[in-house]
């Protein structure tokens, strides 16, 4: 997903002179080709996230599009105030590409876990929060970020996941995906979550229990209308990110609903990393598991919302 | 040093914003007051109908909590009405605490959180490079203000580019808000400091406008290196009870016999 992310940045610079990249000390050979086709819009500035934020936002004040690109913990706890102050105040369309949502970053422990960005974010006014759930979809993603006026925050999985999105649902920033229709139930997803309710959906499907799957790749701004509408006709919702369940997706519906349609609250739950910072290294599926975010508990929640066994 | 009627003028339309407003930050306004006169008298490319146009020099308060003075020299140069000074923070006013972009005709950028300016001075700086322009970018920081990290970063960053169309200037007062900067985090030896960070940097007496002037005429420095300008400056310039005094960094409900008080330091 992020090979892709930064192969669209090149895309992009070819297609429009207002695109420039700025990093802040990748590894050995990032976008080299960007950099020897255009080397006056790529910039690898030193490990210095509150000044790279800071400048990206001066270039975009004289009509840059920079797409900044480092570790998400990085990019979202280091730099917070250029963000809030120089991205989301001035309004200017900066897109953060944003590595390791999640547990990517699994053996290095929580100093590289991103695991409240998607919350931080989206309380800042401007900000648009994306998470897509594979790179097919990163792709529709980036090479519809040229006109979006706003800052953007692109949250990125690990490299290597599964295709599970499709081209003819197209990508519009802020417009929900219905992936697979179910009369029982509903799991309401973010980013590479969706694929794990997909699985989820077959699995539950074989014991004859009927599960959609709404994938919410924007969670900010977010789509009430389809959200709400998706969740009135079926009897439980859960949902599901690989993100902390204070002020996630999970937030963002509970607010959704208790604003516009209270009576949908009693169908939902909530599935996401616990309130506390992880306590074990291994690999995101190890952490998943710790973390209780699996097949089993997915199937677990769902079952109990349905009110049969959990 | 005796001020001219300049100096004295700009300096009434900063306590006339302070009587409209109660409130203000009297002290790290009055130290810059020669630095903005020299910058929009006689060095900054701009034009007040058309604030945004696209040949203009950029200049950015960094210590946005010097709006005032920033606010007295835009309305002279003709941004906006001087009797629109009286509005500062008043609920609906454009002039607020700190400066905002879009908002204030001339502002380039909301500041008021300390240590952003100079990253977007740089951002702006690589672009204006880029698009071949020969617009330049002013700096201007709080001595307090280079406190924070984010500076040196950018400082840093702008050496790497060197980018000769960035100038950094420090209001060099020596007081921030707890009091002396020399014993609340000392910044000597400052000059060298800027140096080592590899700009060209020089000294100079901050309310001397003609010392300002002949430096300024110099700029930039040198031809593959940003400029820098430390500014000796007095907290409070003009007002004898509240030069080098940090009660007087900030000023909140303020009373007519406060005010008057100021006016008669400049008769």
């Amino acid at each position: 997903m992020r090979k892709m992310a930064l192969d669209c940045v090149y895309k992009l610079s070819k297609l429009d002179d207002r695109v420039i990249f700025v990093g802040s000390d990748l590894g050995p050979g990032v976008l080299d080709k960007m950099k020897t086709e255009f080397p006056d819009r790529f910039f690898m500035e030193g490990v210095s996230e509150q000044y790279i934020v800071g400048m990206a936002a001066g270039l975009a004040m004289e009509g840059f599009i920079p797409y900044v690109n480092t570790i998400a913990t990085f990019l979202t706890r280091r730099c917070y105030e250029q963000v809030a102050v120089d991205l989301c105040i001035h309004d200017l369309p900066v897109r953060l590409i944003a590595n390791g949502g999640g547990g990517v970053y699994a053996p290095l422990g929580p100093t590289h876990l991103a695991i409240e960005d998607i919350a931080i974010m989206r309380a800042l006014p401007n900000m648009a929060v994306v998470a897509p759930c594979d790179a097919d979809e990163m792709n529709r993603l980036m090479m519809s970020t040229l006109e979006w006026p706003h800052p953007i925050y692109i949250r990125l999985g690990k490299g290597g996941d599964k295709i599970v999105s499709e081209e003819k649902n197209g990508f519009e920033l802020g417009k929900s995906i219905k992936m697979r229709t179910g009369i029982d139930g509903l799991f309401i997803t973010t980013g590479v979550m969706t694929q794990l309710a997909l699985e989820t959906a077959d699995i539950l499907k074989k014991d004859g229990v009927d599960v959609g799957v709404l994938h919410v790749h924007t969670i900010k701004p977010f789509d009430h209308a389809g959200v709400i509408a998706a969740m009135k006709d079926v009897r439980a919702v859960v949902t599901v990110e690989e993100h902390i369940v204070n002020g996630g997706l999970g937030s963002a519906v509970l607010e959704s609903c208790s604003e516009l349609n209270p009576e949908l609250l009693p169908k939902i739950s909530r599935i996401g990393i616990p309130d506390k910072f992880a306590t074990e290294y291994g690999s995101q599926n190890s952490l998943l598991k710790h973390w209780g975010i699996t097949s089993s508990t997915l199937v677990g929640a769902m079952m109990k919302k349905l009110g049969g066994a959990s | 040093m005796a001020f001219d009627d300049r100096s004295k003028l700009l300096r009434r339309y900063v306590i006339d914003a302070m009587r409209g407003g109660g409130r203000g930050h009297l002290g790290s306004s009055m130290s810059m007051v020669e630095i903005l006169r020299v910058l929009y008298d006689s060095v900054l490319k701009f034009d007040p109908q058309n604030p945004q146009a696209v040949d203009r020099d950029r200049f950015i308060l960094s210590k946005g909590h010097g709006c005032l003075a920033l606010y007295a020299i835009l309305a002279d140069r003709g941004f906006f009405p001087v009797s629109e000074l009286e509005s500062f923070c008043r609920p609906t006013s454009r002039l607020g605490g700190h400066p905002e972009r879009g908002k204030v005709p001339g502002v380039e950028a909301s500041t008021g959180a300390l240590g952003h300016g100079v990253p977007i001075g740089v951002g702006i700086a690589l672009a204006l490079r880029l698009q071949k322009s020969s617009s330049r970018v002013f700096v201007l920081t709080g001595d307090g203000e280079i406190n924070e990290g984010s500076n040196w970063e950018a400082l840093m960053a702008a050496a790497k580019h060197k980018l000769t169309n960035l100038t950094v200037m420090v209001d060099y007062n020596k007081l921030q808000s707890y009091g002396r900067t020399v014993d609340v985090l000392d910044l000597e030896p400052l000059v060298d400091k800027f140096k080592s960070f590899g700009f060209v940097t020089h000294e100079v007496d901050g309310h001397d406008v003609s010392a300002l002037e002949t430096i300024m005429e110099k700029l930039p420095f040198a031809e593959s290196a940003p400029s820098a300008i430390i500014c000796h400056t007095i907290k409070g310039k003009g007002f004898p009870f509240a030069e080098g005094n940090p009660e007087w960094h900030h000023k909140s409900g303020m009373t007519e016999a406060d005010i008057q008080q100021m006016y008669d330091c400049l008769a």
